[in-house]
């Protein structure tokens, strides 16, 4: 279990976090979410002790990291944010010194044996580390913090520099650790987040703005997503037509689309907004086949993390957007 | 501990700075033992250890450089610093294993007095004074060594930066003569390694030096810590 109270942190002048709070109970995988220099990694620096905190503190198992490091740093897995490798030694070699280094109890080979098996790099231990690839070391830093067991595990970005094939297999062995497992993992990519955690804490700018169970964020970040198609025809007919239907809050006209995307002229991309929490892909199929507009895209415009940010903090990404621009009318 | 000096050890050996050193040492005191001894015919190893002095004074340096600042550049200092390890534990470890490929180093000093034993009678108790002299003067030149290293990330500047401070505490030696005021040209006078190294090699072991090297040796290490420790407040 992680506790974390009124955590700050300045670098010089400049706050990194400010005054952060949030509890990970054991069996629970929470996810850090933030734009880069949100201060995630600060964050889990603080909590493994690599660093200190200005104010507050961090409990790991109901031990301050602080107050006594060396036990409750006992309990923890740390992958980086740049996997701290020897790149002099073998994986073997290395992982046998991050065994001595914890002070493992449990039998030596087996137990780093069943690691590698775990994250895939039985085939590499005989290899120098310098000599893998990204994808490669970043598993043999996941597997030095699986190490020892630690109840707790803080993964920094873990699949970055993963192949898409790894990213899948890494998710889910973040998932079933996390059964057993206390789980702190950051990424700066929503899906992922999505995909692994059961609470999102959401972090920006050193504070956090919001703390929530995985499925109520992201059923309150899909509603009111817009939809982008492509039709062929004439561009004041369609939005005519598109327009005509009731559930359809708002059509905008994007651009006409280019050569290499149709291969006939008069195509054009449409933006769709439907009314809130309504379903109007099908509408929109009937109302074009209708008439015999081609309809030749159709797809749901995910919510990048800029706007999931914006939606956060406003609650709104389209009104934000529209008070920034009269600001800016304001300040000419 | 012993994971860190395990590992630092084996570090040595698999790059070729561990195998360069031992060889200096070895190659410049048969030197220096062929000059001053075989060829002149004297069964004084003394002038030997002497002149190891000032190959100590920039060879050490090589040793440590790497110790602290190559583990900040790769980052891999996260690994040692988030383990249950103690800050001094891991300074102790790190300052052993350089200690460890000092003493394989200076092993070879002995072997002269055993050639010499075999022609002529020599004083024993003078060579392991000149010995006992020696090994105190590496774990001063490294535990400075590894001060420095723990400021940078920069191997080269380590390594300039420890040779440029051996010279200097070299230095505290000719200093002493040309302060003018009595107290303050004692005081220094006090602090050169280089007279009280002088001694050693002359046969005399007084239990003052031996402690000036110890603290000297427990100053620097106590200051590492401080620095690692001052890193996670920074």
């Amino acid at each position: 279990m992680i506790e974390v109270e009124n955590l700050t942190k300045f670098y010089g002048n400049n706050k990194a976090v400010d005054n952060i709070s949030f509890k990970a109970e054991e069996g629970e995988i929470l996810g850090f979410l933030g734009p880069n220099g949100a201060g995630k990694s600060t964050t889990m620096n603080i909590l493994t002790g690599y660093i200190s905190s200005n104010s507050g503190r961090a409990l790991i198992d109901g031990i301050d990291i602080l107050e006594e490091p060396i036990a409750a740093k006992r309990n923890i897995g740390y992958l980086p944010e740049y996997p701290p490798l020897y790149t002099d030694m073998t994986v073997d070699e290395y992982l046998k010194f991050a065994y001595n280094l914890k002070k493992c109890k449990m039998p030596r080979n087996s137990h780093i044996g069943e690691i590698c098996d775990l994250v895939k790099i039985s085939d590499v231990r005989g290899r120098a580390i310098r000599n893998l690839s990204k994808g490669y070391r970043q598993r043999v830093g996941l597997a030095q913090a699986l190490i020892g067991n630690p109840g707790t595990l803080i993964l920094d970005e873990p699949t970055v520099g993963l192949d898409p094939k790894q990213i899948i297999e890494i998710r889910s062995l973040i998932k079933k650790l996390g059964k057993n497992h206390t789980v702190i993992l950051s990424s700066h990519i929503l899906p992922e987040i999505q995909a692994v955690c059961d609470r999102i804490v959401v972090i920006n700018k050193g504070k956090i703005v919001a703390n929530e169970n995985a499925a109520t964020l992201a059923a309150g970040l899909s509603e009111n997503l817009t939809l982008r198609i492509r039709v062929e025809g004439k561009e004041e007919e369609v939005k005519k037509l598109l327009s005509s239907i009731p559930l359809i809050k708002r059509v905008a006209t994007l651009r006409e689309a280019e050569k290499g995307e149709s291969p006939s002229a008069g195509v054009f991309e449409y933006e769709i907004e439907p009314k809130k929490g309504e379903d109007v892909r099908r509408d929109i199929f009937k109302k074009l086949s209708s008439r015999n507009y081609p309809l030749l895209m159709m797809k749901s415009n995910e919510l990048t993390l800029e706007e999931v940010f914006l939606k956060l903090v406003t609650g709104d990404i389209y009104g934000n957007m529209q008070n920034k621009k009269t600001d800016q009318k304001e300040a000419l | 501990m012993s994971a860190i000096l395990k590992r630092e050890i084996s570090a040595y050996f698999t790059a070729p700075v561990g195998y360069v050193f031992v060889a200096v040492c070895i190659l410049t005191s048969g030197l220096f033992f062929y000059l001053t001894a075989l060829s002149a015919g004297s069964t004084d190893l003394s002038p030997v250890f002497q002149l190891m002095f000032f190959v100590l004074m920039i060879f050490v340096p090589i040793l440590t450089m790497r110790l602290m600042s190559e583990e900040k550049r790769q980052k891999a200092d996260q690994l040692l610093l988030t383990a249950p390890v103690s800050l001094s534990g891991l300074v102790i470890g790190k300052f052993l294993s350089a200690f460890a490929v000092f003493l394989i180093a200076i092993s070879v000093m002995p072997v002269y007095g055993l050639v010499l034993s075999f022609f002529v009678k020599i004083s024993w108790l003078t060579l392991w004074g000149n010995v006992a002299g020696i090994v105190f003067l590496g774990g001063v030149y490294i535990s400075l060594g590894l001060f420095i290293s723990s400021l940078t990330e920069n191997q080269m500047i380590a390594a300039v930066g420890s040779i440029f401070l051996n010279i200097v505490i070299f230095l505290f030696n000719a200093l002493g003569s040309v302060i003018p005021v009595k107290v303050v040209a004692e005081a220094v006078q006090n602090l050169s390694v280089y007279d009280r190294y002088f001694q050693f090699t002359l046969g005399i072991f007084e239990l003052s030096n031996a402690l000036f090297f110890l603290s000297i040796m427990a100053i620097f290490l106590f200051l590492t810590v401080r620095v690692l420790e001052k890193r996670r407040w920074a």
